[in-house]
């Protein structure tokens, strides 16, 4: 039985976690006797025809989406029958999003249900690969456990078993751990599920515009403005444990970067700078920001401890560039930032202590606000050419650059923490001289550049900061 | 909240007006803006200065309007303004809240130069947040790249 970390936020720290032994091997199945174990190599065959080791990649997946079935998980009536609905939607949902998955339509299931053990027939007869099964039971009070199964139909196979233990109210985490099982176990790869986007919500006229920092779920669920929009807020970012915000805000007419914890909602200036301090980034430790100071007449990249100290500074603003937008390579030891000391807005890569300086951005155009992939292979950035903006990625020796988006305007790109989905803004532009038509919206894409979607805000969006996966 | 800001600051412009009356021939108060105002430097001086696409260089226009700023800030010598720089919307937001900067820091210098106290202004960045017009065409993004200097 595990323990699995909450969310400040949620103050939900106690789901737990069980593990189910198998309750029927296949014919076929390599499964050894224990919870949870997996078959080497051998997942869902994509065919037929192939053979039996021929495994699931994300790419495979990209050209032809797992068909899943999601059946509703099964409750013995009222409140446990419509949770057991409820977090087959959400699971569904996720999935299908992901565009690595297609949730068969229910209407072609042969049994909406599914026993303890599956008559893998009707499954297999409507083009099936993997199912997911499972129930809701209360455990009196408030509290419910959710038993979930995901199934291998060819080889007849149980390939996880878990239940979780937790209040009501974690139903829909719940639903998000269990949607990162079923993605991780037949694709290889972790998932992003249980994690939630920060971003400025932005509303108003545009000369008065309000902007408030706001936190949702990865899908666009709960919701929540986290400042009364008094302050234009701006570029927040996560804390690796995901309890705490850097942003920027003009409180004060000030504008400096400010940590927000989200549990206690405390806000607090980070160290007391005489310039506007500006885009920070979490170092992967967490202990300390890195951001951009002004001053004269540019702006230098310092790294600040989080609890308090002295300031470092990593580059120089005597020469009047302006530097801005470090982030820290996941393994800390590097720094990727924008500067326009080449004389306009160039992306380079230095040591994590300031040296050995270079340029990585070489294409057309000018190169802005870089981010380092969790996986470390790649570092998204913002790409301005003639009258476009766009999105793409590099490698961080700046080769290998591609673009996922482009339009009117893009910016700001936001890893999810498999490093396999990006985040963005996009802005159309206004129509006449009052702002009409103008619109921001965040916006998330395969790194490959396929599975484009616009998220659902209450109100226009900009700046996503992804979270981590709890630890 | 704004309106009340307005008013302390019409009363000073107005106290101002009145102690400054015996040296210089101003116009009557009743007519126009009063002197001194945020209203007198709108519209008998020039509030704002503009800039080219993705540069912080004063331009000859710039130069002119901000050479009257400091002769009126001279005159007006208990007056302290705040200069906000501010881009229009073709740039990413963290730049465009350090050029701004630039742009502020380009206006106060030269008003500096001329001998305005560096001590009676204050300099911010709005980036891209704080649009004049609120068009996306050129037009607009001209009037967006700017400094805006406001009596505080």
């Amino acid at each position: 039985m595990n323990s699995i970390p909450g969310q400040a936020a949620h103050g939900d720290a106690a789901i737990t976690r069980t593990d189910l032994p198998p309750r029927y091997f296949g014919r076929r199945s390599l499964v050894a006797a224990g919870a949870g174990l997996l078959a080497g190599g051998g997942l869902i065959l994509p065919g037929r025809a192939l053979a039996q080791s021929a495994e699931i990649t994300v790419d495979r997946a990209r050209a032809e989406p797992i068909p899943i079935a999601i059946p509703n998980l099964v409750g013995a009536g009222g409140e446990t029958a419509q949770l057991g609905r409820d977090i087959a939607g959400v699971i569904t949902n996720n999935l299908a999003r992901s565009g690595l998955f297609r949730a068969i339509d229910r209407a072609a299931f042969v049994s909406q249900g599914a026993g303890d053990v599956p008559n893998f027939a009707n499954w297999k007869v409507i083009g099936a690969q993997a199912l997911v099964t499972g129930k809701v039971d209360s455990q009196g009070g408030d509290r419910v456990r959710v038993e979930f199964r995901l199934w291998d139909i060819l080889p007849q196979t149980q390939i996880q078993g878990t239940a979780y233990t937790a209040t009501t109210s974690n139903w829909r985490r719940i639903a998000h751990i269990i949607s990162d099982v079923i993605y991780e176990r037949l694709l290889g790869e972790k998932g992003y599920f249980d994690t939630r986007v920060v971003y400025i919500a932005g509303s108003g006229p545009r000369d008065r515009r309000v902007k408030r920092l706001a936190i949702m779920d990865q899908d666009g669920e709960n919701n929540r403005f986290l400042t009364d929009g008094s302050a234009l807020a701006l570029s927040p970012r996560f804390h690796p444990t995901r309890d705490q915000i850097a942003y920027m805000s003009y409180v004060n007419n000030r504008p400096r970067v400010y940590t927000f914890d989200l549990g206690s909602g405390r806000q607090q200036m980070l160290g007391n700078f005489e310039g506007i301090t500006l885009s920070p980034r979490y170092s992967p430790d967490g202990n300390s920001i890195i951001m951009a100071q002004t001053r004269g007449a540019g702006s230098e990249i310092v790294q600040i401890p989080v609890a308090g100290g002295a300031p470092r500074r990593l580059t120089d603003a005597g020469g009047g560039a302006i530097d801005v937008s470090p982030c820290f390579s996941p393994d800390g030891q590097q720094i990727v930032f924008e500067s326009d000391r080449g004389g306009e807005q160039q992306l380079y890569v230095m040591s994590a202590s300031g040296g050995g300086v270079k340029r990585i951005s070489f294409g057309q155009g000018r190169y802005a606000t870089p981010v380092w992939s969790p996986r470390g292979d790649l570092i998204a950035f913002t790409r301005m050419t003639g009258g476009s903006f766009a999105i793409g990625v590099m490698r961080p020796d700046g080769s290998g650059e591609r673009i996922l988006s482009e339009s009117f305007y893009v910016e700001g790109p936001t890893f999810a923490p498999n490093g396999r989905v990006i985040m963005f803004w996009r802005e159309t532009p206004a129509r006449d001289a009052r702002g009409s038509g103008f619109s921001s919206r965040l916006v998330s894409i395969d790194i490959t550049g396929f599975n484009e979607r616009q998220m659902t805000t209450p109100t226009d969006a900009s700046d996503p900061a992804w979270s981590p996966l709890p630890a | 909240m704004n309106i009340k800001i307005l008013g302390t600051v019409a009363a000073v412009a107005l106290l101002a007006a009145c102690s400054n009356q015996a040296a210089t021939s101003t116009a009557p108060v009743s007519s126009g803006p009063v002197p001194g105002s945020q209203e007198d430097l709108v519209a008998n001086v020039g509030d704002r200065v503009f800039f080219d696409f993705n540069k912080n260089a004063l331009r000859s226009d710039a130069r002119i309007t901000l050479e009257r700023q400091a002769a009126w800030l001279q005159r007006w010598s208990q007056n302290n303004v705040q200069i906000a720089g501010n881009c229009d919307e073709r740039g990413t937001q963290a730049y465009n809240i350090a050029l701004g900067q630039r742009r502020a820091n380009a206006a106060r210098d030269f008003l500096v130069a001329k001998g305005v106290a560096a001590s009676r202004i204050t300099t911010i960045s709005f980036g891209k947040d704080r649009p004049t017009a609120l068009g996306s065409n050129e037009q607009a993004w001209a009037q967006n790249r700017n400094a805006i200097t406001s009596v505080r």
